[in-house]
């Protein structure tokens, strides 16, 4: 899939954002007035820029409020609808945190609860899609909401906890890496099935349909050498979930703990970037590009 | 409402004979022609006539090489090439509609054609990503997601002559490699040729569930079979005198010539 600076933005920002709302709407930490309001702003910032770099590939973003509709059936809608939920919910939560030094523990809760489905139905958007199948598993949306709950973590200064998520975010980071890299080939999905001639024998891609590229190249067969792959995603492990380990494990600075929370955001914007770019769409197939 | 209907009254589609195919593309100039001028926005083109053309098309034409494999009977098999036209194929489990936010996507009751309303698309390409066979293109002239109508706008159009109510891609074909029809109908002529063909869905495996059906190429005659003993001259037959000797009018003709 074709790696959009817009949405690798999106997803890793709103999912950091939204991480950090899960722990303010739990009352961690245990924060009222300006100090409540810097770390909703920054909550705010994060998922909202996130939502605003989304808008940024549509065709027509002047239509997007009509994607709110759909929420039965798919999961684009709900994700719009749980985010504009937890933004408000929230927003109630934290004025009264802000403006009256009060905790409203129910209103919290709630906006606890979207942030986390935020976060999950985001994951859905990618793993509902079998013609994707590096995507198409339980373990997209496991790594995303604890890519996002560690991240959050980080950022609310949950060290304790941010020392349990980030090795399980990174653990299921490698298990998601491992098991993508066969997703292919496990999807039974192959030239012969997608053209159903196989029966034949061997079959191989003779001629493109124009010698021209066109939409579905450019935006679902993009390819990306193994090496290029390989040291990407040392670096992804290295910055999004290692060193942001090491450096909590120091004694507290808030040098340290800054300078974790920006190699966490590098490191998550590379595994990222391989999100996309290494997944595999079907229809490659079809161009003899798999 | 991006729901997909339980059952459509009607299942129209199309069967595609890769057998007949000669992979002249005439069905995709003729689809972009039809859709481009008639409903929803135009199939427009990036650069034409530039260096790095491209543009957005329903229906585009694959070549595939098959080899079959070697056996002892036979052990140089011919290469087959085979022409494969390719567009949406009207799926009853339909991913690219449920994806769909805004309810733009849909597939129809009463007759099973999946149709998008581009007031209502926002242009986000899910159901592009959700599609495993590259049907729908974004246009990059206007932003929104375009895919094969069956020329919705054909079929049921009353102006036009009866014979010109199939999707122009049929119409067009040369070969008459594709046909058009309702398979919820047993007796129809796309049901018939599927039952007797062994027409075939694609990707099975993705349980899309498609209308559309492709009917396999049938065997080729073999160059190569078991060489005949004893030398044959294949163009004998064709040489050998049609009249030993002339009689009345060649005769006399064959005498004046001789004359000159």
């Amino acid at each position: 899939m074709h790696p959009a600076p817009s949405v690798i933005t999106f997803t890793t920002l709103s999912g950091l954002g939204f991480g950090l709302l899960f722990w303010l709407g739990l009352g961690l930490p245990a924060i009222t007035g300006w100090v409540a309001f810097t770390f909703l702003a920054v909550a705010y910032a994060l998922a909202v820029g996130g939502l605003m770099a989304s808008t940024f590939h549509l065709g027509h973003p002047e239509r997007a409020w009509k994607a709110f509709r759909q929420w039965r059936s798919s999961w684009l809608s709900r994700e719009g609808v749980c985010a504009v939920a937890a933004l408000l919910v929230m927003a109630a939560y934290g004025a009264g945190l802000v403006f009256l030094d009060t905790r409203l523990v129910t209103l919290g809760t709630l906006g606890t609860v979207l942030s986390l489905a935020t976060v999950f139905t985001t994951s859905m958007i990618y793993a509902q899609l079998r013609s994707v199948p590096r995507w198409n598993t339980a373990l997209t949306p496991a790594l995303l909401i604890a890519i996002s709950l560690a991240g959050g973590a980080l950022l609310a200064g949950q060290i304790s906890a941010a020392l349990i998520l980030l090795p399980v975010a990174g653990v299921l980071q490698i298990l998601w890496w491992v098991r993508g890299d066969t997703a292919l080939q496990g999807s039974g999905t192959t030239l012969a099935s997608a053209t159903g001639i196989g029966g034949i024998g061997a079959v191989r891609a003779f001629e493109p349909p124009h010698t021209g590229p066109n939409y579905l190249l450019r935006e679902m067969v993009f390819q990306v050498g193994r090496n290029h792959a390989r040291r990407l995603r040392i670096i992804a492990f290295g910055l999004g979930y290692a060193l942001p380990v090491l450096l909590v494990l120091l004694p507290f600075s808030h040098a340290l703990a800054a300078l974790a929370v920006l190699s966490h955001i590098a490191g998550i914007l590379a595994s990222r970037w391989l999100f996309f770019a290494e997944a595999e769409h079907v229809v490659g197939l079809y161009y003899g590009k798999r | 409402m991006t729901s997909l209907p339980e059952k459509t009254t009607r299942k129209l589609g199309l069967v595609i004979d890769l057998d007949t195919c000669v992979g002249c593309h005439a069905c995709v100039v003729s689809c972009k022609g039809w859709n481009t001028e008639n409903y929803g926005a135009p199939l427009s083109d990036q650069s034409p006539y530039g260096g790095d053309p491209s543009g957005t098309f329903l229906n585009r034409v694959h070549s595939y090489e098959v080899q079959p494999l070697a056996t002892s009977a036979l052990p140089h098999p011919s290469t087959q090439l085979i022409h494969f036209p390719k567009s949406c194929l009207h799926c009853e489990d339909a991913p690219c509609v449920t994806v769909c936010p805004t309810g733009a996507s849909f597939k129809r009751i009463e007759d099973g054609i999946v149709l998008v309303n581009e007031s209502d698309c926002i242009g986000c390409g899910l159901c592009a990503w959700a599609c495993p066979y590259g049907a729908r293109e974004m246009d990059a002239a206007e932003g929104v997601m375009k895919k094969c109508t069956l020329c919705v706008d054909r079929i049921y159009n009353q102006n036009l002559p009866e014979v010109d109510r199939v999707p122009a891609c049929v119409r067009t074909c040369p070969a008459g490699a594709r046909h058009f029809g309702d398979f919820s109908d047993p007796e129809s002529h796309v049901s018939k040729l599927t039952a007797e063909r062994g027409g075939m869905d694609l990707m099975p495996e993705q349980g899309t569930k498609p209308v559309n059906k492709y009917l396999p190429p049938r065997p080729k005659d073999r160059l190569d079979q078991p060489a005949p003993t004893g030398e044959i001259d294949i163009l004998a037959p064709l040489l050998a005198p049609v009249i030993a000797e002339p009689t009345g009018f060649l005769l006399w003709l064959d005498r004046a010539l001789e004359k000159i």
